[in-house]
């Protein structure tokens, strides 16, 4: 489909050499695959991941109990049987929230990667390619940068209210200066490279230019980096409900678990363990792949 | 060298402007009126009125910016709303627990990180190097609230070693200061620790390999000597950089610190004024704190320069 698009736009790019790249791009996406696969660290964080996910998605049929339902006779009960994660103040099943806060951290971990990676990544590639419009798009970053982001966070939803939507909303202005300046740094490489040189030489356009030649080049650290800010954001979520700054206080969410959790941690050590134990993994998992993804790419790498 | 220090404080200006917008837009962020908001709903429409006017809510918001700014840089922020006193001095009594503890977790994250990083890139892929990265990592992957609660329900509340939570001013009792201390420093420095750790072994690795330790091996000095003289001191000089980074994490780190061990800083202030849309002394907490870590980072840049020549004469 990539050759007929190419070939109608510039009828004089020849097709052959279309084709090889696509071989190419195949047969280098075949090596990482094989590179990933030899990796055992980072194929048991993808089947542990496929868990978590399918955790979230099923959660309704796979959580025992319903995580909402309050029943004040069986408050603070130990794990057991019945409630294998025990129960909180309020006599709701901490193993059913612990499931259904998957939801919550991969959902808003997911979509703020999706959207900071998108509007970062236009950012990085037109302030990398048009030298006039570089520094004032960089010192922005680098503004929105000049924060620990866990307190620029904090900031924005200090102003815009605890609600899952100001959650993603913040979260999202903490990451994309991260990814704006990654791909930056490798567009402002890719600029010089001959086959940039030559698609400019032959008359492309500079938006087929920036997303077929220098954005394609570099989508891989650009993954690496994705599954890093997933990471990253998943903790951020979890810190601010922590600190009662995320998602409302009733949202079945790790952080909003864990700051309840705390407050009994005298009485009821279950209520922070499980929950902090999920967050763990799920940020654990996502670094060993972040990790193995960066060996499969670059190989030179994985010496260390 | 001069050049290039009056360059990055040049640069400073855009940047600080920037971190000034933000910080100035947060207010007005906030959907609605914000001083209905901060009034809460009983408020009459002339107490409103006259918090606007307070606030210079009523004036163009170039005219607000510009007061806001200029009044920031000379370090006044207005009064705190909750509090009833200027906000620099609410901040000023909350500063040393925050100063102390970031600093405590910058000393711990360095005498744990470092040493770490040296013992395994010299036991390379051994046993001892594969658990010291395993620890690192997990340092990476631990939320620092979810660490702290954790030390907290071990050393704490099942062995009661060290107390939960609280602070002590350290003129006021400095034994019970550090002991109050412990857990919340080590809780803030463990993921620097670990970060520190992954990059002193792998500059470490880089050095190794080097001409100039191969020439020290083979002129006879012990293997030790060599590691600690020659490898170790230029084996730190990425170091620097990671942390002047960390510097910005354990402040952002400090404010969930201070709230899972109840210390009475900066951060804890940050955090209880949301609840209660305190937003001049928002404003100026995270000002400061921004402030600090440009300052901290520029600091750490011009050393870097300072102690590695190779930069000073090759780029810029």
């Amino acid at each position: 489909m990539a050759a007929t698009k190419t070939s109608a736009i510039e009828p004089g790019l020849p097709l052959a050499a279309d084709a090889a790249e696509n071989t190419r791009l195949r047969s280098s996406q075949r090596r990482w695959l094989v590179s990933l696969k030899s990796n055992r660290a980072a194929l048991v964080s993808v089947v542990v991941l496929v868990l978590l996910v399918s955790m979230a998605l099923f959660a309704p049929w796979i959580a025992p109990k319903d995580p909402a339902f309050i029943d004040p006779s069986i408050r603070l009960l130990g794990p057991s049987s019945e409630y294998r994660f025990g129960t909180d103040a309020f006599g709701r099943d901490v193993l059913s929230r612990v499931i259904y806060g998957a939801r919550v951290s991969l959902m808003i971990g997911v979509s703020v990667t999706i959207v900071a990676a998108i509007i970062g990544s236009i950012l990085g590639l037109v302030s990398g390619y048009y030298d006039r419009l570089d520094t004032p798009i960089m010192r922005i970053m680098d503004g929105l940068m000049a924060f620990p982001s866990i307190l620029l966070a904090i900031a924005i939803m200090a102003s815009l209210g605890p609600r899952t939507i100001n959650v993603f909303i913040a979260l999202t202005v903490v990451y994309v200066p991260i990814v704006a300046r990654l791909v930056r740094g490798s567009t402002l490489v890719l600029k010089q490279q001959p086959h940039v040189e030559s698609a400019r030489s032959i008359g492309l356009r500079d938006h087929t230019i920036l997303f077929r030649y220098i954005f394609a080049n570099s989508l891989s650290p650009l993954i690496v980096q994705c599954t890093f800010v997933i990471a990253l954001a998943i903790i951020s979520e979890s810190s601010l409900s922590f600190l009662g700054a995320g998602v409302p206080p009733e949202t079945p969410s790790w952080g909003n678990m864990l700051r309840d959790g705390q407050q009994l941690i005298q009485r009821a050590w279950w209520m922070a363990i499980f929950p902090g134990i999920a967050l763990v993994a799920t940020v654990l998992t996502l670094n060993i792949l972040g990790d193995g993804l960066r060996d499969a790419f670059d190989p030179r790498a994985r010496e260390r | 060298m001069l050049t290039y220090i009056l360059r990055r404080v040049l640069l400073l200006i855009p940047v600080m402007l920037i971190v000034g917008v933000v910080v100035f837009m947060l207010v007005h962020l906030t959907p609605g009126d914000p001083a209905a908001v901060i009034l809460g709903q009983n408020a009459t429409g002339e107490q409103i009125q006259a918090l606007r006017d307070r606030l210079g809510l009523n004036d163009p918001l170039l005219v607000q910016f510009w007061t806001w700014f200029s009044n920031a840089l000379r370090g006044d922020f207005g009064d705190s709303i909750f509090l009833g006193m200027p906000v620099t001095e609410a901040l000023q009594q909350r500063a040393p627990p925050t100063a102390l503890l970031t600093t405590y977790a910058l000393i711990i994250s360095i005498l744990i990180g470092v040493p770490a990083g040296v013992v395994a890139a010299v036991k390379r892929n051994s046993l001892v190097d594969r658990g010291l990265m395993l620890v690192s990592i997990s340092g990476a992957a631990i939320p620092t609230f979810f660490l702290g609660i954790l030390l907290i329900l071990i050393f704490a509340v099942r062995l009661r070693w060290l107390p939960s939570g609280g602070y002590t001013p350290i003129t006021e009792d400095p034994v019970k200061h550090f002991k109050g201390m412990i857990l919340p420093s080590f809780t803030l420095g463990f993921a620097s620790a670990g970060l520190l750790a992954r990059l002193v072994r792998s500059s470490m690795l880089d050095v190794l390999r080097e001409d100039y330790v191969r020439t020290a091996m083979a002129k006879g000095l012990v293997y030790r000597k060599v590691v600690t003289r020659h490898a170790l001191r230029n084996a730190l000089i990425p170091a620097i950089t990671v942390i002047g980074y960390s510097l910005g994490a354990l402040l952002g780190g400090a404010v969930v610190t201070e709230t899972v061990f109840t210390i009475p800083g900066m951060g804890r202030l940050v955090v209880q004024s949301i609840a209660r849309r305190d937003y001049p002394l928002i404003q100026g907490a995270i000002m400061i704190i921004a402030a600090i870590y440009v300052l901290v980072n520029l600091i750490v840049d011009i050393l870097y320069v300072y102690v590695d020549p190779r930069i000073r004469y090759g780029g810029n």
